[in-house]
C-alpha cells in the first residue's frame, strides 16, 4: 500500500492509525508478539513461500545434485527507491546475478532485513512486494530470513542482506585466467545506468527523462550465452561496483593480458552520457546492476551478439574490445584520436568536478 | 549528443592537427591555464599528436591544487569542532593538508559532508539550527558567484549559523605571476573558457599589450582545444599578440555581468597565498567587511596553528608553475599515487598529475 492509498483508506475508516501510517518500532524486532505478527503478516505473507510459514530456526532443504555455488551480498542503497528499481528488487537480482554469472542456476535465497526505527511500514511492504516479484522472475525461492530493528539514527532506513545458493550447471565457464589473445569482449547493454539513476535520485538532479537503473535479472542472459557458446564462453561477470573498468582490470590481472576497448563501441544511453558529462564521471567507472561483461573466443562474438539481441534483457549488447598480449597497461582504451591510452582503475568514489 | 559530438569529431580533429603542423614553422610553447583543459588534452592524446610541433605546459588552473595547506588544516580543525558541520565540494575531500585529508578526518569522527552546491549548505544550516555549517569555498571565478549567492541567501533568510571558509582564487593574477617568473617559457596562453564565461576577457587586453603574448580563450573539448592551439600558433607565426575568443559559444568579451555583480557585491580582491607559488598579489577573493559575519575565519578563532609540513619529495609547485611535467617528479607514480597522494595535483579531478596518472602509462616503482 503506498502513501496515497493509505490516505484514502483513512478517510473512510476511523481506525486510530497515525496520519502518516504505522511505523517500525523497536518492538518489531524484539522477539515478542509484535515481532511475530509483523513477520507473519508483513513478511511471510508478502513473500508467499510455504516453507517460511513454519517460522523455524532453520529451513530444511531437499537434496541438491552436484556442486553448489554460494554467495552473499549486502544492500545499503540510498535512496531506497530509484527510477527502475528499489532496494528490494536490487537485493534479489544482485545475489541471483552473482550466481548466474558464476555458472549456477539460482535456487534458494536467505533474506535479512535491518530496519531503522521509525521507517513507515508501508515502505517495508512495498520493498517486500518487489522482493517477491523479483524472486518469482528469477525462479529463486526465499526460504529463510531474519529481521532486526535498530534505534533511529543507527541505520539509513533499511539495509538488506541476501545470501544465495545455486546449482552449478556444467560446463562452467573456465574463468578469467583462461583469457587468450584475440578473445572478444562484449557488454550486454548500455552501461552506467544504475549508478547514474541512483545518483540523480539521491541528489535530486532533475534530468529529463530521469536515467533508469538497469537493475534486473541476468539469469536468462547468462543461460543464453552458455547455451550458444558452450566452452567458447571464457568468462562473464556482472559489472557492479567499479563498473566495466573494474571487471576489465580484474580480468587483466588474472590473465596477465591487456584488455583493450574502443570508446566508440561502448553502448551508453544519451541520459547517462549527459549526466556523466555534467558530473565529470566516466560511465566506464559507474555501477551496473543488470549488465554483464563477457569474454568469448575469437570469432564467436557475432554468434553471441545475435543470441543476445534476441533477448529483451540484452538487446543493447555490443562488442567493445578484445584481449591482446600484455602491453604498456593492463586495460587500454582508444578515444577520439589515437593512440591507445591506459584506462585507470577508479580510485575512491567518483567525485564531481568543481569548476 | 548535440553540442558535444560535433566537438569530438575525429575527422575534423585530424584536419585541425594537420593545419597546426602545417602552420608551425618552429616549435612553440603554449600554456593551457585550466586543469580541465589539461585533462582534455591528455585524454584525447592531443599533446602526443603535437609532440614535435607545440609544447603544452600545464598551468595552475586547479583551484583545489593551489589551496594552501593552512586552509585545509583549518577546515579539518573545524570539522573536528563540536557542533560544526564542514561542507565542501567532493573534489576537496581527498586533498592532503599538512598531513591528513578531510576524508581521513571524517573517518576519525569529523563531520564532513559533500554538497553539490553551496546553496545546499545553506539548506543544511536551516535544517540544523543548533549547529554551525561551514562551506569550504574553493574555486576560481567560476564558483565564486554561487558562494556569493549562498551568503546573500543566508542573509536574506536570517540563517546565522552558516559561514564560508573562503579560499577563492583569481586566474589572471596567477598568469601575471607566471610571465614574471625568471625562467618563464610560455609564449602564448590558452585562457580558461569557463572563467572567461563569467569574467569576460576584456581584462586580458592590457595583459596582452604589456606582455606581448597571445591569449586565446579556449574551451575543453578536443576541437575547442585544437582550434585554440591553431589560433595561438597563427598569432605566434605572424608575430601578433591579441586576445582571441575561440569559445564564442559560451564566453563573451564582457562576461556574465549579473554573476560579476554578485561576486563584486560580496567579495573584494585580496592578496592570497597559492600553494606552491607563495603570495600572489590580488590573487584571491575575501568577503567584504559588511559580510564579515559569514566569514568562518572571524567566527571561529583559529586553533593552535600546526606547523605546515609540505612533502620534500612532492614537486607540485614546479608542476603548477609549468616548470616540469608531472612525470619529471621522482615521486610521481612511486611514492605519490592517487591512492596515497603527496600533493593535491595527484588527486584533484583537474590536477595535472592525476591527468598523467589516468591517461599515460604508469611508471614502474623504483627502488631508490
Amino acid at each position: 500500500m503506498n502513501h496515497d492509498e493509505q490516505a484514502t483508506w483513512q478517510r473512510h475508516c476511523p481506525v486510530p492509525v497515525p496520519l502518516d501510517g504505522e511505523r517500525i518500532t523497536l518492538a518489531h524486532g524484539e522477539g515478542g508478539r509484535v515481532m511475530r505478527k509483523f513477520i507473519r503478516e508483513s513478511i511471510v505473507s508478502s513473500l508467499g513461500d510455504e516453507v517460511l510459514h513454519s517460522m523455524g530456526d532453520a529451513t530444511h532443504l531437499p537434496q541438491i545434485d552436484g556442486r553448489l555455488a554460494f554467495t552473499t551480498d549486502s544492500f545499503v542503497v540510498s535512496p531506497l527507491f530509484f527510477p527502475g528499481g528499489n532496494i528490494g528488487s536490487l537485493s534479489v537480482y544482485g545475489t541471483v546475478n552473482d550466481l548466474a554469472v558464476s555458472g549456477a542456476r539460482p535456487l534458494y535465497l536467505a533474506l535479512s532485513l535491518i530496519l531503522e526505527e521509525g521507517l513507515p511500514l508501508a515502505i517495508v511492504d512495498r520493498v517486500l512486494e518487489s522482493v517477491a516479484q523479483a524472486a518469482v522472475a528469477t525462479s529463486a525461492r526465499i526460504v529463510t530470513g531474519d529481521t532486526k530493528v535498530v534505534p533511529r539514527g543507527m541505520a539509513d532506513g533499511l539495509f538488506i542482506n541476501t545470501t544465495g545458493v545455486g546449482q552449478l550447471i556444467g560446463p562452467v565457464p573456465p574463468g578469467p585466467s583462461s583469457l587468450c589473445e584475440g578473445d572478444e569482449l562484449i557488454v550486454t547493454g548500455p552501461i552506467g545506468q544504475h549508478g547514474i539513476a541512483v545518483m540523480c535520485a539521491r541528489e535530486e538532479l532533475s534530468l529529463e527523462p530521469p536515467p533508469q537503473s538497469d537493475s534486473g535479472s541476468l539469469v536468462r542472459v547468462a543461460v543464453l550465452l552458455r547455451e550458444q557458446l558452450g566452452t567458447r564462453l571464457r568468462t562473464m561477470r556482472d559489472a557492479t561496483r567499479g563498473g566495466v573498468t573494474a571487471v576489465l582490470h580484474e580480468w587483466a590481472e588474472a590473465s596477465q593480458h591487456t584488455l583493450t576497448i574502443s570508446q566508440a563501441d561502448i553502448p551508453i544511453s544519451p541520459s547517462v552520457r549527459g549526466a556523466c558529462e555534467l558530473l565529470g564521471l566516466d560511465p566506464l567507472h559507474v555501477a551496473n546492476e543488470g549488465t554483464l561483461v563477457a569474454a568469448v573466443e575469437q570469432g564467436f562474438a557475432d554468434l553471441a551478439l545475435r543470441a543476445l539481441h534476441s533477448c529483451p534483457e540484452s538487446v543493447g549488447a555490443a562488442r567493445i574490445g578484445r584481449v591482446e598480449q600484455r602491453g604498456f597497461a593492463p586495460v587500454t582504451i582508444r578515444r577520439t584520436l589515437g593512440p591507445d591510452q591506459p584506462l585507470d582503475d577508479p580510485t575512491g568514489a567518483p567525485l564531481p568536478r568543481i569548476c | 549528443m548535440k553540442y558535444l559530438d560535433e566537438y569530438r569529431d575525429p575527422i575534423a580533429a585530424r584536419k585541425l592537427l594537420a593545419e597546426i603542423r602545417r602552420c608551425a614553422t618552429r616549435p612553440w610553447t603554449l600554456m593551457e591555464v585550466c586543469g580541465g583543459q589539461t585533462h582534455g588534452l591528455l585524454r584525447h592524446g592531443i599533446d602526443v599528436e603535437l609532440e614535435d610541433t607545440v609544447e603544452l605546459i600545464h598551468g595552475p588552473g586547479c583551484p583545489v591544487c593551489v589551496t594552501p595547506s593552512e586552509a585545509i588544516d583549518f577546515a579539518q580543525q573545524l570539522a573536528m569542532t563540536d557542533d560544526v558541520i564542514l561542507t565542501s565540494f567532493g573534489d576537496m575531500l581527498r586533498v592532503p593538508g599538512s598531513g591528513r585529508s578531510l576524508l581521513d578526518v571524517r573517518a576519525s569522527g569529523g563531520r564532513v559532508r559533500t554538497v553539490y552546491s553551496p546553496l545546499d549548505a545553506v539548506d543544511l544550516a536551516k535544517r540544523h539550527p543548533q549547529e554551525e555549517v561551514v562551506f569550504f569555498a574553493v574555486g576560481f571565478e567560476t564558483t565564486a558567484p554561487a558562494t556569493a549567492l549562498a551568503v546573500k541567501q543566508a542573509a536574506r533568510d536570517g540563517v546565522d549559523n552558516f559561514s564560508l571558509l573562503v579560499a577563492h582564487v583569481r586566474v589572471q593574477p596567477a598568469m601575471e605571476a607566471i610571465v614574471q617568473l625568471p625562467d618563464n617559457r610560455v609564449q602564448a596562453f590558452l585562457a580558461a573558457g569557463h572563467v572567461c564565461t563569467v569574467m569576460g576577457y576584456e581584462s586580458y587586453e592590457p595583459f596582452v599589450d604589456t606582455h606581448k603574448l597571445p591569449v586565446v580563450v579556449t574551451g575543453f573539448e578536443p576541437l575547442d582545444l585544437l582550434d585554440g592551439i591553431l589560433a595561438a600558433v597563427r598569432q605566434l607565426e605572424s608575430g601578433e599578440a591579441r586576445v582571441e575568443n575561440q569559445y564564442g559559444r559560451s564566453a563573451r568579451r564582457e562576461g556574465n555581468i549579473a554573476a560579476q555583480d554578485i561576486v563584486h557585491e560580496v567579495y573584494e580582491c585580496s592578496d592570497r597565498e597559492w600553494r606552491g607559488f607563495g603570495v600572489i598579489p590580488r590573487g584571491g577573493l575575501r568577503l567584504r567587511d559588511e559580510w564579515g559575519r559569514f566569514d568562518a575565519r572571524q567566527r571561529f578563532p583559529a586553533g593552535i596553528a600546526l606547523p605546515i609540513v609540505e612533502s620534500t619529495l612532492c614537486r607540485s609547485a614546479d608542476v603548477l608553475a609549468g616548470r616540469i611535467k608531472p612525470t619529471e617528479c621522482s615521486a610521481f607514480g612511486t611514492s605519490c599515487t592517487p591512492e596515497s597522494p603527496l600533493g593535491a595535483p595527484m588527486v584533484s579531478s583537474e590536477g595535472a598529475c592525476a591527468a598523467y596518472m589516468s591517461y599515460r602509462p604508469r611508471r614502474q616503482p623504483q627502488t631508490t
